[in-house]
């Protein structure tokens, strides 16, 4: 195995023993980097060459100088006996939602695309006095606006590393697509309506969207406060307990931060889920969306490849000691997009009126007449589409006299996705779950071009993972195997409030009892053609 | 449920947002954006109790978990430089901007 290939609990160890250095680590991980990673995105980047077919561009910003220095300064802690960290000499990766003291932080917006952030988010600054070492930022849909990365105002966007043709997902799609190709062995997300989950699907890799409250959301550029989470993208579940253990936890700087004790999520993953009971739900293997040209709500069963690629989980995990509990409902399910159509829009317009070409980002070069005009100007030429979109929709749906039908009206349907999953995790209840087993995605990815441009599609790519942001729940998804295309799926679990060590520990048995699966050999098809 | 985001009313929420748009992506987000308003009226579907409680975020927030508001105490930056830097326009430590209208207050 090629060092960037390694885990990340591989090379902590192995850098603790000297086995290695943290800058041979980082060296290989850069070398990585420039034989498949192509140009980064930039702003009005010249027009796509063919080359760029053949690359992943998950990067934005390389912080090589950065991370050289952090390097070596590990190494020294090692050579002085003193303690390197939990992740002592691990590369990761940041989404470039998040801000980093010294570096541009620009949400892939144009808006932003020249801010140097004064200061560090609280789970980057985690990850580094734990002794991780950052790569650089990773693209990402515009403010995280987005299913596919298409969106980023920074291309080329990132591509999938199982089929370069294909999206790698999003909106953390460059975390996916680099965890994916060896280029850091973790990288920090954020999930609002799946974006960490629904691209770690896409990439085959394992992303864990947090409880609400779990991670501190300081230094994250906000889109959808109530429903923004940070978390983990990892190859595999040890990985991503690992730097779970390190993210999570209470900020003084984050009054939503809640104050629970972070366990050691590491420590029972491997001990027997022996009588859990794992539920199956007829709700989470439909879409229901609605269809432009008939003007319907149409209902379609998910691909069936994915199906059985689930009802297969959940034999395994039978196996391995698991209580299956069949036709669990979740009547609220079908739901989730339309109030996340109304909620996360009145969130990310209240969000994006900050920029205005004052105090920070993009001002217009254009002559203007006064401050207004140049409100105008300046955010009309450095919002893209969708952050425009979400800006008018925010607006409409939360003016006085719309909100009553739209706004408040989201807020109480949203309280029956929080009882659909009360009730079925309830220990007294009908069904006394420990956790539900869903497909992440209702299909593998998809080609690029194809979903980009209809924003009301695009968004339903989200439908078996946006109800665990309304609800606040946890919600892991790992891979589980791939299409007759070659393309990975992502099987999901979801939890009650808090229970991210039970969600890790299922996820591990699956792993565990897939250890010797055929697919577990395939590598991503970027790595053989280099 | 109503008729869609009308041409005017779609002109009202532009001058609202603070966005100068041109015609014809004016055109797409009006589509758009009467698009996703019908997907969002299948909300009106739903049966909601007059009392139903409203969730504005997931996890019930009690006391119990949640962390104690800090002293109101005043702490310096230790860095305006940097931050003012960032600033599109300014003249040593304000931050410039163009002429701002006069408005009389009703």
């Amino acid at each position: 195995m090629e060092i960037p290939d390694l885990s990340a609990h591989q090379i902590s160890q192995m850098i603790r023993k000297r086995e290695l250095s943290a800058v041979e680590v980082l060296e290989a991980t850069l070398e990585r980097v420039r034989a498949i990673d192509g140009r980064p995105g930039s702003l009005d980047s010249p027009e796509r060459k063919a080359e760029d077919e053949q690359a992943v561009h998950a990067f934005i910003t390389l912080t090589d100088e950065r991370a050289r220095e952090q390097a070596q300064a590990i190494d020294e802690k090692v050579s002085r006996g003193e303690n390197p960290g939990t992740l002592a000499g691990v590369p990761f990766t940041v989404k470039d939602i998040f801000c980093v003291k010294g570096t541009p932080s620009t949400a892939a917006s144009r808006i932003l695309a020249n801010f140097i952030s004064p200061y560090t988010a609280t789970p980057v600054e985690r990850m580094e006095a734990a002794g991780g070492i950052m790569l650089g930022k990773v693209n990402l849909d515009e403010f995280t606006y987005g299913s596919s990365n298409e969106s980023s105002a920074f291309q080329p966007s990132p591509r999938n590393p199982w089929d370069l043709s294909r999206v790698p997902g999003g909106s953390s799609g460059g975390s996916a697509s680099a965890v994916a190709s060896g280029q850091g062995a973790l990288s920090i997300g954020t999930d609002t309506a799946g974006s960490i989950r629904q691209p770690a699907a896409f990439c085959g890799v394992v992303g864990l969207k947090p409880t609400y409250g779990r991670v501190s959301r300081y230094g994250l550029i906000a889109f959808g406060s109530s429903l923004d989470c940070p978390g983990p993208i990892g190859r595999d579940v040890r990985d991503t307990a690992l730097m779970l253990n390190i993210i999570a936890g209470e900020d003084v700087r984050d009054n939503t931060a809640v104050t629970v004790d972070v366990p050691d999520y590491t420590i029972d993953l491997e001990k027997s889920i022996k009588g859990m009971r794992i539920g199956l739900s007829p709700d989470y293997f439909r879409i229901t969306y609605f269809d432009a040209e008939s003007g319907r709500l149409d209902e379609e069963k998910i691909d069936g490849e994915i199906e059985s690629t689930v009802l297969s989980a959940a034999g395994y995990l039978a196996e391995m000691g698991a209580d299956i509990v069949e036709g669990v409902e979740m009547p609220h399910t079908k739901y989730g997009i339309p109030v996340y159509f109304v909620i996360s829009r009145v969130e990310s317009a209240s969000n994006l009126h900050r920029y205005d070409g004052v105090k920070y980002g993009y001002r217009t070069t254009e002559p203007v007449d006064d401050l207004h005009e140049m409100y105008r100007k300046t955010r009309g030429q450095a919002f893209g589409t969708q952050p425009k979109l979400r800006i008018l929709m925010g607006m409409y749906v939360s003016a006085a006299q719309y909100s009553e039908q739209y706004y408040n009206r989201a807020l109480k349907v949203r309280t029956r996705i929080r009882n659909d999953f009360d009730s079925v995790f309830d220990p007294r209840g009908k069904y006394k779950l420990d956790a539900l087993l869903t497909p992440t995605t209702p299909s593998t990815a998809f080609p690029m071009g194809d979903v980009y441009g209809d924003s009301v599609i695009m968004q339903y790519a989200d439908q078996l993972t946006v109800p665990a942001n309304h609800a606040g729940i946890p919600g892991l998804s790992i891979p589980a195997g791939f299409d007759s295309s070659g393309l990975p799926i992502g099987v999901q679990l979801l939890g009650p409030d808090f229970s991210e060590g039970r969600l890790l520990r299922i996820g591990r048995a699956y792993e565990m009892a897939t250890e010797s699966s055929e697919w577990r050999k395939q590598k991503p098809p970027v790595l053989t053609h280099k | 449920m109503a008729n869609g985001i009308s041409p005017e009313l779609f002109d009202h929420l532009v001058k609202l947002a603070a966005l100068e748009l041109d015609a014809e992506e004016a055109k797409y987000l009006l589509s758009e954006l009467n698009k996703q308003l019908k997907s969002i009226d299948e909300l009106e579907a739903i049966p909601i109790k007059e009392d139903e409680p409203i969730t504005s975020h997931g996890v019930p927030y009690s006391d119990v978990i949640r962390a104690p508001i800090r002293e109101d105490e005043w702490v310096s930056c230790p860095n305006p430089e940097e931050i003012l830097a960032q600033a599109p326009d300014t003249n040593d430590d304000y931050i410039v901007v163009p002429d701002i209208p006069h408005t009389d207050l009703e």
